[in-house]
């Protein structure tokens, strides 16, 4: 009798190409996702080797963090080196034959985005691109995590990655998450209760009630933000949603491959009696509408709080929080739902997917943004963008004052022209909150988009729950 | 794939300065580069150009007689600073294929064998003979071979440097980790037909 096996156990012991007596281990990759920032110096590496890219058919690339986001890009990229790093790949991809979305390509957009709306992510496969939150992938049930440049090369070259085999930890919801309470709360919540350390080294399976409630939209943004919970990546279990998500997507199997394909995936879970090095439980219903303070992914408290002092902590974390506060400019006891908001960025590849621009339109419909908002809405990839037109989201968001623009990273990291000036204070719904993340002395706050959109009409943090009433 | 290393004879450039970080061997703005090659051109960017972009007449590998240097005598501590691997990308493209110094920040260290420099550590004595050697520009020329670990000066005096016997199998053979998982190839193709036949949508 086999040991039960945890899911992360069962991908990759499918994928040992070789194994070392150190257990070093050569590991297949299903797909390899590609853009523009990380890669240039690994196709770079291949052509002075002449070598060729072992499986283009499996290799996915398309620019995304310096493409801007106006709808005048198509007249060309401004700052030089942007523009030079989107040729290189346009010019990689072609060279190496592999698959190309590029900027005027509607199925252009955020890799993590375009890999699953295409279909190329399905459940049981290994997923990496030099990009640390290829954890999204995750939400199919494969294993999909980060890589560097040089490691890039290596599965351009060799369709594997030499690796070894991370810890098994579970995080379970249970119950039933309250109203107003997102996906993008639960992730938050968890990085606020196990530090942006707490999964170091460990593969995180989410599972429980509340996760098997998510849309795959919904497990897609809790799965993304695993990175900053300290994991190599997250992972779930496929269900039937997943494969209704799946089915009919240009690159999913069809017919009998289809019918293979489902009987595999159906065995793609836990075993029972499968034991984890580390497991949490949080209750759905103990989780709240959440906001980031600081300057770290695991400053979140629910909206209903007040900004910490740094002598509510300790160790390292005390002077860490005094420079947050000082970055933020927040003072201890001040009321989160009073810090004031100039500017809403409501995009990325945490929530610029159609059920989160639903969300928010569902909060702006028939509202303005506060004068003196800037505020924008970027879709997550050409299709998205393309889907709330024909369900005229795009006219909500214009009518109550937001930009709609073009698919791209845009103000998660600020590559691109988009980014805030010092001082600015920005609610985004994406996933980092570092100092100058989304350009230099810019202050993000971390929420939900509905809570993004709620922000940008009333010009502060907002409880979700008071202005919406029963969302 | 890396380039073999096996024996070396050429010009050193002498750079007595000690903790040589990182940050002078190439300066954060070529950080956004698209390549690993076309660096050399911005080695030691600031010590080499002045604001105008001019070279620096006084600043060695500006001097005739080294501007086609292949070996660094370096100071103390060479190497140390930021992780960048564009570091030992830089001095490759300009040329440079070994340094030699009383001792390496890890990293750095690490970075060279990964890109086919030898990094050689020698007892100062040593280090200071070579340097002298290496002040006298092109009628002095060191020599290097990796396979007996040996660094000969011009008059014949011969250094016998310790290298960790996995890492010299690499440079010797021009293996870098790619490489070394290309031997592995027959293993993958297997895997792969039988993945293949048994996933065939994937
Ligand atoms: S949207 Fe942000 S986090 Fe996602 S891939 Fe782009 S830059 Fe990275």
């Amino acid at each position: 009798m086999t040991a039960p096996k945890t899911l992360y156990d069962k991908i990759w012991d499918a994928h040992v190409a070789h194994q070392d007596d150190d257990g070093t281990c050569l590991l297949y990759i299903d797909r390899h996702l590609v853009h523009e920032v990380t890669s240039p110096q690994a196709f770079e590496g291949l052509r002075l080797a002449g070598r060729k890219v072992r499986a283009p058919g499996k290799t996915i690339a398309v620019p995304d963090h310096n493409v801007p986001t106006t709808l005048d890009r198509a007249k060309g990229i401004e700052n030089e080196e942007s523009r030079i790093q989107v040729e290189a790949l346009d010019k990689n991809a072609r060279e190496f034959g592999v698959v190309y979305y590029p900027v005027d390509d509607i199925r252009q957009g955020i890799v993590h985005i375009v890999g699953p709306e295409q279909g190329w992510t399905l459940p049981g496969m290994t997923v990496v691109c030099g990009d640390s939150h290829t954890a999204t992938h995750g939400a199919f049930g494969a294993l999909a995590h980060g890589i560097g440049t040089s490691e890039v090369e290596h599965v351009l070259a060799t369709q594997t990655l030499i690796q070894k085999k991370s810890k098994n930890m579970r995080v379970e919801i249970t119950g039933q998450l309250q109203p107003g309470v997102t996906a993008k709360d639960i992730t938050m919540a968890v990085i606020g209760t196990t530090g942006t350390a707490g999964g170091t080294g460990h593969v995180i399976e989410y599972c429980g009630e509340a996760i098997a409630a998510l849309s795959m939209e919904g497990r897609m943004t809790v799965c993304n933000m695993a990175i900053e919970g300290g994991a190599r990546a997250g992972i779930i279990a496929p269900d039937d949603k997943t494969f209704a998500y799946v089915m009919g997507r240009p690159h999913a199997p069809k017919g009998a491959a289809w019918e293979m394909a489902l009987a595999y995936w159906k065995t793609l879970f836990t075993d029972d009696g499968a034991t984890f090095d580390q497991v949490i439980t949080l209750k759905g219903e103990d989780i709240a509408p959440v906001v980031t303070w600081g300057t770290s992914p695991e400053d979140v408290l629910p909206i209903t709080s007040t900004v910490p002092a740094p002598s509510d902590f300790s160790g390292g974390k005390v002077a860490a929080v005094e420079r947050a506060l000082d970055y933020m400019g927040l003072t201890p006891g001040m009321k989160l739902t009073d810090v004031a908001i100039d500017t809403v960025f409501i995009g990325s590849c945490t929530n610029g997917r159609i059920e989160d621009l639903r969300a928010a339109a569902k909060v702006l419909k028939g509202r303005k943004i506060k004068e003196g908002m800037r505020a924008m809405i970027v879709p997550g990839s050409g299709l998205v963008r393309a889907q709330a037109e024909e369900e005229g989201l795009d006219v909500i968001f214009t009518d109550a004052g937001f930009e709609w623009r073009l698919a791209g990273c845009s103000m998660c990291l600020a590559m691109n022209p988009d980014q805030l000036q010092p001082g600015e204070r920005c609610a985004a719904t994406s996933n980092r909150n570092f100092e100058g993340r989304q350009g230099r002395g810019g202050r993000t706050h971390l929420l939900s988009p509905a809570m993004a959109a709620a922000a940008a009409i009333t010009g502060h943090l907002t409880d979700i729950r008071d202005f919406e009433g029963d969302a | 794939m890396m380039d073999k290393f096996n024996t070396l004879s050429g010009i050193a450039a002498p750079m007595p300065l000690i903790n040589i970080d990182t940050d002078m061997i190439i300066p954060k703005q070529f950080l956004k580069t698209i390549k690993r090659s076309g660096l050399g051109v911005n080695l030691f960017d600031e010590m080499r150009y002045d604001d105008d972009g001019q070279e620096i007449p006084d600043f060695v590998l500006n001097k005739t007689a080294y501007r086609n240097a292949e070996i660094i005598v370096g100071g103390d501590n060479f190497g140390c600073g930021s992780s960048r691997e564009h570091a030992p990308w830089a001095l490759l493209d300009f040329g440079i294929r070994c340094v030699i110094s009383t001792s390496f920040a890890d990293i750095f260290y690490g970075n060279c064998f990964k890109n086919g420099i030898l990094p050689i550590v020698l007892p100062k004595e040593q280090v200071d003979q070579l340097m002298e050697d290496a002040e006298r520009g092109e009628n002095a020329r060191i020599s290097v071979d990796l396979e007996a670990q040996t660094v000969t000066s011009s008059d014949g005096t011969e250094f016998r440097f310790e290298v960790d016997p996995f890492k010299k199998q690499c440079m010797l053979n021009g293996l870098d980790d790619i490489s070394l998982t290309m031997e592995k190839s027959a293993a993958i193709d297997t895997f792969e037909a039988d993945y293949q036949a048994r996933m065939p949508w994937s």
